[in-house]
């Protein structure tokens, strides 16, 4: 028990920026589902199982279009993939968590991703348990803010009309975040072009699959003249 | 809600197990730190970048910008947005920013 007080009162601190954001976009995220018609018991198990938070905005349109679990389940791969390179730059960081480890791997959200990759157990701290309880607060910020958003949804004083809106404002932030973070931007130009380029020739509902077989092919393409300008921006 | 409970259950299960195909797939095929093929490497520097892009259209994929209003609203939203944005550098403040601007165009005007 005290392995773990310990490694809870080590861990706690470094969650603290993370509370304030998850509370924030929880609670949207929340209100956002009650909108569209969802008991809080939506929001509240979404968020404790798929845990993603873009991909959880994203389904909620999933559900409002017409069914088709396949084209849900490529969308998912896509929208995570980035989970796959956090997976493996945790390969080291997870060994020897023994039954924690497929929690440590189920709830490896951006956040704790992020802490975890730059942070280490202090001394004395079991190792584990210190990254367990990192991902466990942040997964509970999460699951309190869109629990409480879809509680609080239906009693605000003001119309909802628009609240979709926090999605869109959600990528953008994201967007001009990761622009702002690279010299390049390559990528960015073919996530965008080649996206609003299928928007034009598909219908709406239909231009997402034949836009990420395009910015598969055109990333393959541009391997090379994006790999080296990668390697020029490290160095310059 | 368009669909119907198991529908709707269906989907939320296709996007866990998609979730969790990203997450639990390194750790399948690496086991013991096996070397990650070069181009992996590279889809996973460069795929986040272009898959947020992708979501920015996403979003505004039902906005009709040949008609009244012209997406107007959507596009002023996102400039407050990015202004708030390159101004404060808090991810909140852009946030709610541009959301309430967007309600408050679309509810009034």
């Amino acid at each position: 028990m005290n392995v773990k007080r310990k490694a809870l009162r080590a861990a706690f601190p470094h969650t603290i920026p993370i509370m304030a954001g998850f509370l924030f976009l929880g609670i949207a995220y929340g209100i956002f589902m009650q909108s569209k018609g969802f008991f809080f018991i939506w929001p509240m198990l979404m968020s404790m199982t798929i845990f993603a938070g873009s991909m959880e905005f994203v389904t909620v349109s999933l559900l409002a279009s017409a069914f088709n679990p396949l084209y849900a389940y490529l969308l998912t791969l896509m929208v995570n993939a980035r989970h796959l390179f956090y997976g493996i730059s945790m390969l080291d960081t997870f060994r020897g968590t023994g039954r924690k480890k497929p929690y440590l791997i189920f709830g490896m959200c951006d956040e704790s991703f992020s802490i975890l990759c730059s942070t280490k157990a202090p001394e004395g701290v079991d190792h584990g348990w210190f990254c367990f309880f990192v991902t466990l607060l942040n997964q509970c910020y999460w699951v309190a803010g869109a629990t409480i958003g879809g509680l609080i949804g239906g009693f605000l004083p003001f119309e909802l009309e628009g609240i979709d809106f926090v999605m869109t404002a959600l990528f953008v932030v994201i967007f001009l975040e990761q622009w702002l973070s690279q010299k390049h931007h390559l990528p960015a130009w073919v996530g965008l072009g080649a996206s609003a380029l299928c928007l034009v020739f598909f219908r709406s509902d239909q231009f997402i699959l034949p836009a990420m077989a395009c910015i598969l092919i055109l990333l393959t393409v541009l391997r090379k003249p994006i790999s080296r300008k990668l390697e020029g921006g490290e160095t310059a | 809600m368009t669909m119907t409970l198991t529908q709707a259950v269906i989907t939320v299960a296709a996007v866990v197990l998609g979730t969790m195909t990203t997450r639990f797939l390194p750790f399948i095929l690496f086991p013991e730190g096996r070397k990650t093929p070069a181009y992996i490497q590279y889809l996973g520097k460069v795929l986040p970048f272009a898959v947020i892009g992708l979501l920015v259209v996403y979003c505004l994929k039902d906005v009709s910008f040949l008609t009244a209003p012209f997406g107007i609203p959507e596009l002023l939203g996102i400039a407050v947005t990015a202004a708030l944005h390159l101004w404060k550098r808090n991810m909140l403040i852009s946030i709610a920013g541009g959301t309430v601007i967007y309600m408050v165009l679309i509810q009034v005007i």
